[in-house]
């Protein structure tokens, strides 16, 4: 499918800048990688003498162990930095931590910022390359890359199927780098939460925006529930977490307005009794698992695809 | 650092330069006398025996332009800029007078402070006016010693980057300062609308992941300001418009008679939103850069009168600085320097304005506004304050032109046409 598409990018910052192609050439990479991890000896050597640093300047642990899994089963020699055991906590500058990373003759950064745009600034400045793991609200390229992958496996494909957001969109990276890749590969993309939490004009992004969460899951072929982010809410954005559960909270119940078929994903962490009921969480049209098992397939083949773009400089 | 060094002017002819003053209505080519540093008359072919002649032909001479709004740092945030090195980017960039916005620290909410400032542009031989605060310590609580200030040379009043969000303070303080005739120059913004937004919030800043600030907050604040401005019948002047909707109000509120003046700086009418797109927070201004929408209402209202000067909101902030998290990093751009490049290129040359109607936006109407009359116009037995510019020259704007002390600009790499040449500051003529 994606034969004679060539990776040249040093950098994966977010699915807003992908072609169809290259979302495509990832996805099919990590079909192969797949495999790997269903093996005795999790092993691939493919980025042996690869140095990878897992620079996490935000609170972060599925993303930073799926990484550093798939550096280590990829053969990588993976370090990882975080914010409190850094000299950033010293007062030192992201670009000065970049360029004594660099000194250090590491080929990839992995990079979680609590500020949106950080990789992409630092990007111009490094030869190595930098994978998003997750900038500020704006993007989480491997995460929603995952989405996909996992929507992809389950259904075959991606064209047409209606795929819904429900929670807080305002503050999730993880919805903006959905739409983006699902909107590219031709899904109908339906958006819910109060318009508290709807990004401004998100709708010419091609994508629908519904208040109403049964109207929302109507017909869904999947829906992805994402939580509430205290942590970044520094306004009154709704009345109170009980209001919340109780209006766009997800139960077995209301998902059966879903396909027969449709499947349930989340990006974690999971708040129960919140966006989701537990039963829920935990039926068979659940997918919560096999997206984490998938994301260490997405990120190996990330990283391979950049190793190998890297060499080409 | 880029330097400038004056030169006294004892006796020079200005030769064949195409002198332009909207307020004595000349626009004629002529020569210019200047001796001991003050002009002496103008007209056709004039003769001195002992003068030095400088051969201006192909050269405007007009009258230097003047700042309603910069940002000078001292005393406070000397590694910003300072007093001496914002004089130079002004000179540069042919300013011969500068408001100066009182959030120093100590804030500027004092005579000491403002007679400190004063000395200080003394010493430079500059006409640099500062704004009091409104408040005291721009804490938008308690009125600021407005009457003290004004004697000791304050221009203006205003809290600049904090709005008063308490209306009853606001009040007080508008009629407070309406007693001194002082005007109110209002950074027109409700910070809780605001909030932490980094860049207009519109379609671009969803795209990029950031969150926005609405034309609301500048939209709201603006109605309170005007409806302020009829109730206590002060001067109101309205900072860097950057939304229509704002442009409309004080559009209502001039026809309404009300004492309302406004200006806009040059990176609202040259700039847009879709300028973000790296991240880049030498884009990351308040009022931030608005939609084309916006763009093209700003320009429209300069040019029906609207929006009456342009001015640059010059905001010098250190590298290091700049280049934190797009979140931390603090607000604005230098301006100084690239103002009339940029003015001329958009207005003059890109919409065929007059170049009266430039003169008149970036030098008569600030002086009116502040009722400096030896500014914004030639008078003999004046210092010489005016500049020599060319009209066509074509130049990009780049770090060697810069002579503020801060390197925050948001025109880097843009293509100019019209530079100012030579600046006449207080009979002290500075080449570029």
């Amino acid at each position: 499918m994606t034969a004679g598409v060539q990776w040249t990018r040093k950098d994966l910052l977010g699915l807003k800048d992908l072609s169809v192609d290259e979302i495509e050439l990832i996805l099919d990479t990590a079909k192969s990688f797949s495999e790997v991890s269903q093996r005795d000896v999790k092993k691939s050597p493919a980025l042996r003498g690869k140095t990878v640093v897992n620079l996490f300047l935000e609170p972060s642990t599925r993303t930073r162990v799926s990484f550093e899994l798939a550096e280590k089963r990829l053969s990588a020699d993976a370090i990882g930095m975080a914010s409190g055991g850094s000299s950033m906590t010293k007062g030192e500058s992201l670009w000065d931590t970049i360029a004594n990373i660099e000194a250090l003759k590491v080929d990839i950064i992995v990079m979680r910022h609590g500020s949106s745009g950080a990789p992409h600034r630092v990007s111009n400045y490094t030869h190595c390359g930098i994978v998003n793991a997750g900038d500020g609200i704006n993007e989480h390229p491997t995460q929603g890359l995952l989405d996909i992958f996992t929507l992809r496996e389950i259904k075959g494909k991606i064209k047409g199927l209606k795929v819904v957001f429900v929670g807080d969109i305002l503050h999730s990276r993880v919805a903006r780098s959905n739409v983006w890749g699902l909107t590219k590969l031709g899904a109908e993309v339906v958006i819910c939460g109060p318009k508290t939490l709807i990004p401004w004009g998100i709708e010419e992004l091609g994508v629908k925006v519904v208040h109403d969460v049964k109207k929302a899951i109507d017909d869904a072929d999947a829906v992805t529930l994402l939580r509430i982010q205290m942590e970044r809410q520094n306004e009154t954005l709704f009345p109170s977490i009980r209001e919340y559960a109780s209006t766009f909270g997800l139960t077995l119940q209301l998902f059966k307005r879903a396909k027969p078929d449709a499947i349930l994903m989340h990006p974690g962490p999971v708040n129960r009794g919140v966006e989701i009921e537990g039963a829920l969480a935990d039926s068979s049209q659940s997918y919560i698992l096999k997206q984490v098992t998938n994301g260490i397939a997405v990120r190996m083949a990330v990283l391979y695809l950049l190793s190998g773009a890297l060499k080409n400089e | 650092m880029n330097k400038l060094n004056g030169q006294s002017l004892k006796n020079l002819l200005i030769k064949n330069a195409r002198i332009i003053d909207p307020v004595n209505s000349i626009d004629e080519v002529m020569d210019l006398h200047v001796q001991s540093r003050k002009i002496v008359k103008w007209g056709k072919n004039l003769q001195s025996d002992d003068a030095e002649t400088m051969e201006a032909k192909g050269l405007c001479l007009m009258p230097g332009l003047v700042d309603l709004h910069v940002h000078f740092r001292e005393p406070g945030y000397e590694h910003k800029e300072t007093i001496e090195s914002g004089v130079q980017a002004a000179i540069a960039g042919g300013f011969v007078a500068c408001v100066a916005m009182p959030n120093t620290r100590p804030a500027c909410d004092n005579a000491q402070v403002v007679k400190y400032q004063m000395e200080r542009a003394n010493l430079l031989n500059f006409n640099l006016l500062p704004a009091g605060t409104l408040t005291q310590g721009r804490e938008g609580k308690k009125i600021s010693e407005m009457a003290e200030m004004k004697a000791s040379g304050a221009v203006a009043v205003t809290d600049d980057g904090n709005w008063v969000v308490d209306s009853g303070v606001a009040r007080r303080a508008y009629e407070y300062a309406a007693t001194y005739g002082l005007p109110v120059m209002t950074h027109a913004e409700d910070p809780t609308i605001s909030l932490n937004g980094v860049m207009n919030e519109g379609i671009v800043s969803t795209k990029l992941g950031l969150r926005g600030r609405p034309n609301a907050s500048e939209d709201i604040a603006t109605a309170r300001d005007i409806e302020l401005t009829r109730l206590c019948q002060c001067h109101l002047h309205v900072q860097h418009v950057s939304t229509r909707g704002a442009v409309d109000m004080i559009r209502r509120a001039k026809a309404e008679g009300l004492s309302v003046t406004a200006e806009a700086t040059p990176h609202h009418i040259a700039l847009t939103d879709t300028e973000f797109v790296k991240y880049d927070t030498f884009y990351k201004m308040n009022p931030p850069l608005r939609t084309e929408e916006d763009r093209l209402a700003v320009i429209k209202g300069l040019e029906d009168g609207t929006i009456d000067a342009i001015a640059t909101d010059h905001a010098p902030h250190a590298l290091e600085e700049k280049d934190l998290d797009i979140e931390k990093a603090p607000f604005g751009t230098i301006g100084l320097e690239s103002a009339f490049g940029v003015v001329m290129t958009e207005l003059y040359h890109g919409r065929k304005w007059k170049i009266g109607d430039v003169i008149r936006k970036l030098s008569v109407v600030p002086s009116e506004i502040l009722k400096k009359t030896n500014l914004g116009r030639l008078k003999a037995g004046d210092h010489a304050n005016f500049i020599l510019v060319d009209l066509d020259l074509e130049w990009c704007f780049e770090q060697k032109d810069i002579y503020s002390k801060s390197m925050n600009s948001c025109f880097f790499g843009k293509k100019l046409k019209g530079k100012v040449l030579h600046t006449f500051v207080k009979g002290f003529q500075y080449t570029l």
